[in-house]
């Protein structure tokens, strides 16, 4: 399967490593990766804060770039970037001309790992990786993409990966992208109520499929000192292997 | 009175609120309890997506005929001899509610709990015309004596802790010291009990109207809104317009509904369906009933915000809220906390403290898989997000003006992203309201692009 890949303006600024990881599994299961150079954001900064016409400016381009792709998919390792291109057709809903652009990308793209076990049947990636980790539901993937089981069993299929499942795993880290910073004490005590749930679980790393969940939780982590580590699935699933 | 009731601004609000550790606790325990026993409730209900989906189709039918049912409504209401009042606005309904106290010549008010009559000020306007309106529901009541406001949809009192309200009682009632939540609640029993033999009328909101018997449906647990609306000799129930459903068996589907999402119950302890006053020899001799607007009729006008009206006031999304969960109801500064309070307040009420509550969410989407109407409250959050931005702040707007222009090219994203590079000290040093309490990841060396480009990942 030839798999187009949508890398998220977060993962190649800040954690281009998500991206290589990403790349990697995909090989592993057997697609062929291609990158569109000319790809940027999915326009959902825009969209939650309220800028329509901003946003559809980046979706139209977004659109335009990969209704073009020959790939038979488009993969991302995000699932709020996921849900954004599920929200697309909600953005060109009285435009006749874009919305079944809008409707035909939305119907190709994916999230790494629903994507890895629903659309290509995979679950066993020949990872390793030697630790106790925990998952973090992040709110997009889970309620708008409805991926609840796929990572578990991804991280099931670890070789050496113990999963443990913290309290509330499904509550929202406090992120929620310009709310962070419009809302920082909001923000980092939903946050710090999240990572209470840690305390006595004793893992080596919080494992999730968004950088954002991850940057916010991993950006706590840090300042507290603490020696948990922050890992994107796709991360964890490219570990421990030789290239 | 608004329904707004803050005059600081909601940041402020909300920072009181987080430096306030008893309330935070107070608010954990209680939201937990009440989401837990949600899940409990509907754990075994084999048909609860379906039946959620009937709710909201009957709620969306019904909006989208409100017109129609709102005469058939009037129709066999006044049939059965009801007395019906339209009020256009809160300042309308108050006046017509005093205007009946006055004519049975009532002293004392005796108050169901209603959402709707908060909303309206109704107390309020009431004690400015030397009227005494008394709460008669639990939580209400202690929030009258406190003269504080309620702070979530079903459990005004939920920001209260049980130490906090013996204090109250030891203060206002003169009991002796005691912890004991038995003893206190027979001393406000006591209490209460003597005000429904002193009134003359009971006021009311409503839970359903049926359109097809003019029927009212109010629910409750504590059997005061029973005794509220039958011992005087006059009840008022105020009703928001959007309260009606089409036939008497949509309710069945409502009390299955309501209940296990608001406390978790199977059933409410008490019912109370009234068609017409004094049925059968008891109850009261008049019951009037006022239609309210104030500002719903603006909201039928779209689809995404007509959806706003469907909501059945059970709090389920306030208590899995993040946000709401952090901070509590009084914060959101409205008589409408929480999830639905944000979507509803800037609706409603209109104005700067407002409108920014649509931005006071992280848009997990807890609200919208706890509603049992199913409404989309991210999207209608996002909705009211896109009209306030459009006159949102200068520097924002300019900011995603500048972003959008940088995204629509890859040369000018690759240009942007260099610069951020070359000069960090240009954002990293607004980045503030990140690392006052969070580290900042620091940008990779070199990008993800650069790497595939050079052929790292071949
Ligand atoms: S919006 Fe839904 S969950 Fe929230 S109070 Fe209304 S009916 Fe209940």
């Amino acid at each position: 399967m030839r798999v187009s890949l949508f890398v998220t303006c977060l993962v190649d600024q800040f954690w281009p490593e998500v991206g290589t990881a990403t790349v990697e599994v995909l090989r592993r299961a057997g697609c062929e990766v291609v990158f569109d150079e000319r790809q940027t954001c999915c326009a959902q900064p825009a969209f939650n804060t309220g800028y329509r016409d901003e946003a559809r400016a980046v979706a139209e381009r977004f659109i335009e770039i990969y209704e073009e792709t020959d790939a038979d998919a488009i993969v991302m390792p995000s699932g709020s970037c996921g849900a954004m291109a599920h929200h697309l057709p909600e953005l060109f809903r009285d435009d006749a001309a874009w919305l079944p652009r809008a409707e035909r990308v939305a119907a190709k793209t994916f999230e790494l790992g629903s994507f890895l076990v629903r659309e290509l049947g995979v679950e066993e990636l020949g990872a390793r990786f030697d630790g106790r980790v925990t998952w973090h539901d992040a709110c997009h993937g889970l309620r708008d993409l409805g991926i609840r089981d796929e990572p578990r069993r991804l991280i099931n299929a670890v070789e050496g990966a113990e999963l443990v499942e913290m309290n509330a795993a499904d509550s929202c880290c406090g992120f929620g992208g310009t709310f962070s910073v419009k809302h920082p004490d909001i923000s980092v005590a939903i946050l710090d109520h999240k990572l209470a749930e840690l305390r006595d679980k004793e893992v080596d790393a919080v494992v999730s499929g968004d950088v954002s969940c991850l940057m916010q939780i991993g950006g706590r982590l840090q300042r507290q000192g603490s020696g948990i580590r922050t890992l994107h699935l796709a991360e964890l699933l490219a570990s421990g292997v030789e290239a | 009175m608004s329904i707004v009731h803050s005059t600081r601004p909601f940041e402020e609000d909300a920072k009181k609120a987080l430096a306030d550790d008893t309330l935070r606790g107070a608010l954990r325990h209680a939201t937990d309890l009440f989401a837990g026993r949600r899940l409990a409730s509907i754990e075994g209900i084999d048909d609860w997506e379906d039946l959620r989906e009937r709710g909201r189709a009957i709620k969306e039918h019904a909006l989208f005929h409100l017109d129609r049912y709102l005469e058939e409504f009037v129709a066999n209401g006044e049939r059965a001899g009801v007395k019906f009042h339209w009020a256009r606005d809160a300042s309308e309904a108050c006046r017509i509610v005093g205007s009946i106290a006055a004519r049975v010549s009532a002293r004392k008010v005796v108050k169901a709990k209603s959402m709707t009559t908060e909303e309206i000020g109704l107390n309020h306007a009431l004690e400015g015309e030397g009227f005494e309106p008394v709460e008669t529901d639990l939580g209400e009541w202690i929030i009258q004596l406190a003269g504080e406001l309620p702070s979530h949809i079903i459990a005004p009192a939920i920001h209260k802790t049980k130490g906090q309200i013996a204090e109250l009682f030891v203060d206002k009632l003169g009991i002796e010291p005691t912890d004991d939540v038995l003893q206190l609640t027979a001393a406000a029993r006591k209490v209460l009990r003597s005000y429904f033999a002193e009134s003359d009328l009971g006021v009311s909101g409503v839970n359903f109207g049926v359109a097809e018997t003019g029927t009212i449906m109010i629910i409750e647990n504590e059997g005061n809104i029973r005794m509220a609306t039958s011992l005087p000799k006059a009840h008022v129930a105020v009703m928001g317009i959007e309260k009606l459903v089409p036939r008497f068996e949509d309710l069945e589907v409502f009390l299955r509904l309501l209940p296990r999402s608001g406390a978790g119950q199977h059933l409410t302890s008490y019912q109370s369906i009234l068609t017409g006053p004094n049925t059968g020899g008891e109850g009261p001799d008049e019951l009037h009933v006022v239609l309210l607007d104030n500002g719903r009729t603006g909201m039928l006008r779209r689809e995404v915000t007509r959806q706003s009206l469907a909501c059945i006031r059970c709090g389920a999304c306030l208590n899995v809220c993040p946000v709401y969960q952090q901070i509590g109801g009084h914060a959101y500064g409205s008589v409408y906390p929480g999830p639905i309070g944000a979507v509803i307040t800037p609706q409603l009420a209109p104005g700067d403290r407002s409108s920014k509550l649509p931005f006071a969410s992280s848009l997990c989407g807890a609200c919208r898989d706890v509603c049992p109407v199913k409404i989309d409250i991210p999207a209608l959050l996002l909705d009211l997000r896109a009209k306030v931005s459009a006159d949102g702040p200068a520097l924002e707007r300019r900011g995603f003006r500048l972003w959008a222009w940088m995204m629509r090219s890859t040369a000018r994203y690759r240009l942007g992203a260099k610069l951020a590079r070359l000069f960090p000290w240009a954002w990293r040093g607004r980045a503030g309201a990140w690392t006052d309490a969070r580290e900042l990841r620091p940008l990779a060396r070199r990008s993800f692009r650069e790497r595939w480009k050079r052929g790292e990942l071949a």
